[in-house]
């Protein structure tokens, strides 16, 4: 499931992050941040109003806020 | 023998608590200067070892990686790598390390030790880890990084005393070279993982305030009503706790004026320091109190963790004219001045969307058009009500700062959809755990900032109001002459020129006057008229009332408003243009955003007032 589908607090792990359809520098800056394969997410809060854009996420122990486009680029799997 | 105190830098990733740790170690002895050739920000201090040896330690930008994404990043890679030129390399690093987010600050941490430097960690907010149910084991941190690791918590100065001691030795004797960092990314994260999971003694889910905070201020309706309720709140204070402050200090410079005019006979040198001086420099100082309570704001919401929740807010509308929430930080910074709103665009990590920021900052009402737009608004808005609670005068106050926002979303759509002809925005940040700010820290902050507004008032505004007043003085007009001094003098020549271009949009010759030295600033644009008419004033006691009525007698309705939009474009500050030549790398952009602010101006002012002058005002 995209990261961007994730239902909110609900605590997922990253399966695979399509890089390629990211620009480098947001490729580079999200891999700085800790987004890595393996890792535990959880999609915390989204934006305002009607947009529901962009989402604030729960990444290790850090809080980032993305957007969905980036969102979608990164797959998680639920636990069993 | 003199020898150069070692050099410590603390680096770490933003939001580690580095500054609140830099100031508790060296306290209020800093200095802010540049970095050879680039204009970041170069903060350094004194601070001593238990016996009293003095370190140099300087506070590096905060960064994620030696990789850099944004200059300020770069900054910190070259200082760290001695690649700066101009800059000596550090004798020591300091790693500040977040201890409740060490899953992702220690693959940058690894990063830096590899650099085989003498290296100490301080493993700091460990009192904040502790309060989200956190516990760590030092001794295994240390040993899994080869290199002292001290906890502290800086705003508590808990932990700075085994810290000197650690960089003390690590100084005197080089730590054998360690293992070389992993050459990937993903290979140095999953280490950094290894090890944080290693450290990790036990872990409950704690109170997590941050998270509790964030369902309300990240609220998709609720969060939108506060922000704007903080906005309000922020603008009224601006303006009602700043009347008594600026009381005073109007009667401090009223009694060294009187105090002049009683001690020196009538003359040139009491001219000079009444009319010249106290009357320009004072009637610019007078702002002092707005511009700090607009510091201090800015300085609470980003000391609590609050201003990247703003910038979440607020991305959806930004992305609107193509820009993101990371825009809206230094937008907000330009509220007070669009200097530090400028230097603050080096964190936005889109080189397009930085430079549409650069050119739109000015646009954000910054604090030193207040004066004129205060002065101007109450000699020709009635203080009548318009409504409960609602005055006219606010009202139109509070237009003019919204005709700033609105034009300044016009020129970034066109900006980025045809002069950097951007496709896409990003947003892409950090949310830090809220925590309190420590006055302290603030305090500190606060008083560089006055200290650079001081600075300038007597710098740039002193110069400026002095030879305005040369201009305005001489030649002298021969005594019994029916023209008056100020048409006489140099600069009522030179706004003879002037005048013909500023005409066709309702200025008068005054108004050509006083945009010349307005350049330099535009609070200046007070002082000038204040200057002019205290000048031209024919006895003391016109002299002595103020700037005010005296505008209202000479100018129209039509012609003032024409002034008040004028300013909402106008790009007059020569330090705004000298900050965007440097952050731009040149005089192409620089001069871009002077002409189409300019011509906005231009436009804007004749449009009000040929729109003034149909409704008969």
């Amino acid at each position: 499931m995209q990261l961007d589908h994730l239902p909110l607090n609900q605590i997922a792990v990253i399966r695979a992050i399509d890089w390629e359809s990211l620009p480098d520098q947001e490729g580079h800056r999200l891999r700085s941040l800790g987004f890595e394969p393996g890792v535990t997410i959880e999609a915390l809060h989204k934006g305002i109003l009607m947009w529901r854009d962009p989402l604030a996420v729960r990444v290790g122990r850090m809080t980032v806020a993305l957007r969905s486009n980036v969102a979608a680029a990164i797959d998680c799997t639920l636990p069993a | 023998m003199t020898q150069m105190p070692p050099l410590v830098a603390l680096v770490g990733n933003p939001n580690a608590g580095k500054s609140a740790l830099f100031n508790a170690l060296t306290g209020a002895r800093q200095k802010i200067a540049n970095y050879p050739g680039v204009t970041v920000e170069r903060k350094s201090g004194r601070a001593a070892f238990a016996d009293g040896r003095p370190v140099e330690m300087i506070d590096l930008p905060g960064a994620y990686s030696l990789d850099p994404d944004s200059l300020d990043e770069a900054v910190t890679r070259d200082v760290v790598l001695g690649k700066l030129e101009g800059h000596r390399r550090p004798d020591a690093l300091l790693i500040v390390l977040d201890a409740g987010n060490l899953d992702n600050h220690l693959r940058f941490a690894l990063e830096l030790i590899a650099q085989g430097l003498p290296t100490v960690v301080a493993l700091n907010m460990i009192d904040l880890a502790e309060r989200d149910g956190l516990r760590l084991d030092v001794q295994i941190l240390a040993r899994a990084l080869g290199v002292p690791v001290i906890e502290t918590v800086a705003v508590r100065r808990r932990g700075l005393e085994p810290l000197m001691t650690a960089l003390d030795q690590a100084l005197n004797y080089p730590r054998p070279v360690t293992e070389p960092v992993a050459a990937s990314f993903g290979a140095q994260n999953q280490r950094a993982r290894d090890i944080a999971r290693s450290a990790i003694i036990s872990e409950t889910t704690g109170r997590q305030w941050t998270r509790r905070l964030d369902a309300v201020l990240l609220h998709p309706v609720g969060g939108v009503v506060i922000l704007l309720g903080l906005l309000f709140l922020m603008f009224q204070a601006v303006y009602g706790w700043s009347e008594a402050p600026i009381g005073w200090i109007e009667s401090g410079f009223a009694l060294l004026s009187d105090g002049i005019k009683n001690v020196l006979p009538d003359g040139l040198l009491r001219s000079f320091l009444t009319d010249g001086v106290i009357a320009g420099v004072g009637s610019v100082i007078v702002f002092l109190p707005q511009i700090l309570i607009l510091f201090l704001f800015i300085l609470l919401l980003e000391a609590s963790g609050y201003m990247t929740r703003a910038a979440f807010v607020m991305d959806r509308l930004m992305a609107a004219v193509g820009l993101s929430g990371h825009s809206f930080i230094p937008l907000l910074s330009s509220f007070a001045c669009a200097i530090p709103g400028i230097m603050a665009t080096r964190t936005i990590m889109d080189q397009k969307e930085r430079l549409a920021t650069i050119l739109i900052a000015p646009l954000m009402t910054c604090s030193a058009r207040l004066p004129v737009y205060t002065v101007i608004i109450g000699a020709f808005i009635p203080a009548s009500s318009v409504g409960p609670g609602i005055g006219l005068q606010g009202l139109v106050l509070f237009g003019l700062y919204i005709a700033g926002i609105l034009g300044a979303m016009l020129a970034a759509a066109v900006i980025q959809r045809f002069v950097t002809q951007s496709r896409t925005s990003s947003f892409l940040i950090e949310m830090p755990r809220y925590q309190w700010p420590r006055p302290g820290d603030i305090a500190i902050n606060l008083w560089q900032r006055a200290w650079v507004f001081l600075r300038r008032a007597g710098t740039i505004i002193f110069a400026a109001t002095i030879i305005l007043w040369a201009l305005l003085s001489f030649p002298k007009a021969p005594e019994g002459s029916n023209v008056s001094q100020v048409e006489y003098s140099v600069a009522g020549r030179i706004a003879d020129g002037l005048e013909p271009i500023v005409r066709p949009i309702g200025f008068n010759h005054d108004i050509a006057l006083a945009l010349i030295p307005a350049m330099a600033a535009r609070e200046v644009a007070v002082s000038a008229l204040a200057t002019v008419y205290a000048i031209d004033a024919a006895d003391e006691d016109a002299a002595a009332t103020s700037l005010g009525p005296k505008l209202a007698a000479d100018w129209s309705l039509a012609t003032a408003l024409a002034f008040l939009a004028w300013f909402v474009f106008a790009p007059q500050c020569i330090s705004t243009i000298a900050v965007t030549r440097r952050e731009t790398n040149g005089w192409k952009w620089p001069i871009f955003m002077v002409s189409y602010l300019f011509a906005l101006a231009y436009a804007a002012a004749g449009i009000t007032y040929w729109t003034a002058r149909s409704f008969g005002l």
